[in-house]
């Protein structure tokens, strides 16, 4: 079947954020706001924060139109950071780009938690600017240093 | 899987023979038999070609043009040798109006800059169309901020097709040049261009056709078509990567000055001042890809061989039992559906993104591409981000498109 070939890629709960996103939604009252865009294959995405004054992460959400790696990905992502701190947040960004990044022994994926769903990429070279877009728009909002991000 | 029986194929085409040509279609990709539907992308090669390739460097290969001696003047007979069947493929008036260059891409820009940056000023016009490649736009448009002209686009309409009616009225007494494709790679349409060339003419405007997607697919014949230029590139015609044709009706491009400057082009060189080299070679300035334009040679003298009327014929049978067994699937979107169109099928899925589409085909051993394939113009007209797009050569089979269908109808189970 397909679907077993491709389970080192695609788990079902990438096919069940795909399917049903989380906090797919604009923010009206988002402090943060910013536009993730991936040239190679033309995914954009529009990523809210709403950051307090003690930077907790107080609520994220997002809007736009990608994959189903890319879309379960950033709506993995706004569960996740939602309740953390900034630096928190920059930690899990860290957290990601290693596992997208490097070999199969040097990460514990038990110790992932969710994120290790998002692992398999790391076989696809095509596809891991997909997973990572989000993480990176992610990284840019939290930090404030930009409005628009790209993968290239 | 359904029933091909009802569509024969030509007698003199026998499709499983032209595989056994090809090495590398007969390995498996994760387990299953390769089909590999990216031909517009770039084709694969035939054993000739490969052949040709790896005799020339064990036998008869030096630089050209330079050596008096033997190997040299071995090399040059060849290297010249293709250029003849270049201009006779392309039915070119003289060897002097086939230059070559890396692709249809340095083509198209070699024109802009040369053609373009001397006769092309502030306030004129360049027209291209809406359904062109980056390569067919990009080059006009630095063209466009070097010279304070303005680029001029013909619409399309959902089928695909130019609206020739603002064709018409977009030709202006400031329009300079029309580039247009002459296939669409992202839709597949065959322009009909000659009678838009006839159309520019009676205006005095001069025609470049990108012809990157059409040369591997039918006959051309430049002195038919009257077009003033015409880029293709080696690698989609069967050939190596590196090589790369422009046709120029030779009176256009003796006005023309060098684009690049180096060896070859010269026939004088003195502190003071260059005297150009005659045609072709004032636009061909430093060593060549001398073995790929050998393998051109080759790729061209097989595909004659074949005969792109019987590769044109098989490869329309393939695209019209892709587009009827396609009817079989309510989800799914073809894009382009012109009523010229070659053997480009780009489609998208209701609920399932291309790029999912593309590494889900990859895990059946099917090679399709997923994206804007390089036309984002196109993408946005169509407001989708990209399409998953297979599109078929001279060895594909009415079984592989089978393979293809029932592995869309297994994506939409999976995803949908």
């Amino acid at each position: 079947m397909l679907q077993d070939e491709m389970r080192n890629l695609y788990q079902e709960v990438i096919f069940d954020h795909n399917r049903n996103p989380r906090n797919f939604h604009v923010m009206k009252n988002a402090n943060r706001v910013v536009d993730g865009y991936n040239p190679l294959c033309g995914d954009r995405l529009t990523l809210y924060l709403s950051i307090d004054d003690d930077d907790m992460i107080k609520d994220a959400s997002f809007q736009g139109e990608g994959c189903a790696i890319s879309t379960a990905s950033v709506s993995l992502m706004t569960e996740m950071i939602k309740g953390k701190t900034v630096e928190q947040a920059e930690q899990l960004f860290e957290q990601f780009h290693s596992i997208t990044t490097s070999h199969d022994d040097e990460i514990k994926l038990e110790e992932l938690g969710k994120l290790a769903v998002l692992a398999g990429v790391r076989e696809y070279p095509s596809r891991v600017k997909c997973a990572t877009l989000p993480w990176h728009t992610m990284n840019a909002a939290v930090k404030n240093d930009a409005t628009s991000v790209t993968t290239e | 899987m359904s029933s091909t029986a009802n569509l024969s194929q030509p007698s003199t085409f026998d499709v499983q023979t032209l595989r056994n040509d090809f090495p590398i279609l007969s390995q498996t990709v994760r387990g299953k038999p390769l089909v590999y539907l990216d031909n517009a992308a770039t084709t694969q090669k035939p054993q000739c070609v490969i052949d040709a390739i790896s005799e020339f460097y064990q036998n008869d290969y030096s630089n050209v043009h330079r050596g008096v001696h033997t190997l040299s003047e071995q090399a040059t007979v060849a290297y010249e040798n293709v250029r003849k069947k270049v201009q006779k493929h392309f039915n070119a008036v003289s060897e002097k109006e086939i230059i070559f260059v890396r692709g249809a891409t340095e083509a198209i820009n070699l024109v802009a800059q040369s053609y373009g940056g001397s006769y092309i000023k502030a306030g004129d016009e360049i027209l291209i169309s809406a359904m062109e490649h980056h390569s067919n736009i990009v080059p006009w448009q630095m063209l466009c901020k070097q010279s304070g002209a303005t680029l001029k686009v013909i619409p399309i309409n959902q089928q695909g097709e130019l609206d020739q009616e603002l064709f018409e009225k977009l030709l202006s007494p400031q329009t300079r040049l029309l580039a247009l494709s002459h296939m669409s790679n992202a839709l597949g349409t065959i322009n009909p261009v000659k009678q838009m060339i006839a159309q520019a003419h009676q205006h005095g405007i001069p025609v470049l056709l990108d012809g990157a997607q059409a040369a591997p697919h039918m006959q051309v014949d430049v002195q038919d078509l009257d077009c003033d230029f015409y880029a293709a590139s080696g690698h989609k015609l069967y050939a190596p990567t590196g090589i790369g044709i422009l046709y120029g009706k030779q009176q256009l491009l003796e006005a023309m000055p060098p684009w690049q400057g180096g060896g070859d082009m010269i026939r004088r060189v003195t502190f003071e001042e260059t005297e150009y080299a005659p045609l072709p070679y004032k636009f061909e300035a430093g060593t060549p890809s001398i073995v790929d334009t050998i393998g051109l040679g080759a790729a061209l003298d097989y595909l004659n061989t074949i005969g792109l009327d019987a590769i044109a014929s098989h490869e329309a049978e393939l695209l019209a039992y892709c587009q009827q067994r396609a009817e079989e699937i309510p989800q799914l979107k073809p894009i382009g559906t012109a009523s010229d169109k070659g053997a480009i099928f780009s489609f998208v899925l209701e609920r399932v993104h291309p790029h999912d589409i593309g590494t889900a085909m990859d895990h059946l051993g099917i090679a399709i591409r997923a994206g804007h394939h390089c036309a984002m113009p196109v993408m946005d007209y169509y407001q989708v981000p990209a399409t998953a797009r297979a599109s078929f050569g001279l060895y594909n089979t009415m079984e592989e498109v089978d393979v293809l269908i029932d592995g869309i109808k297994q994506v939409i189970e999976v995803f949908g």
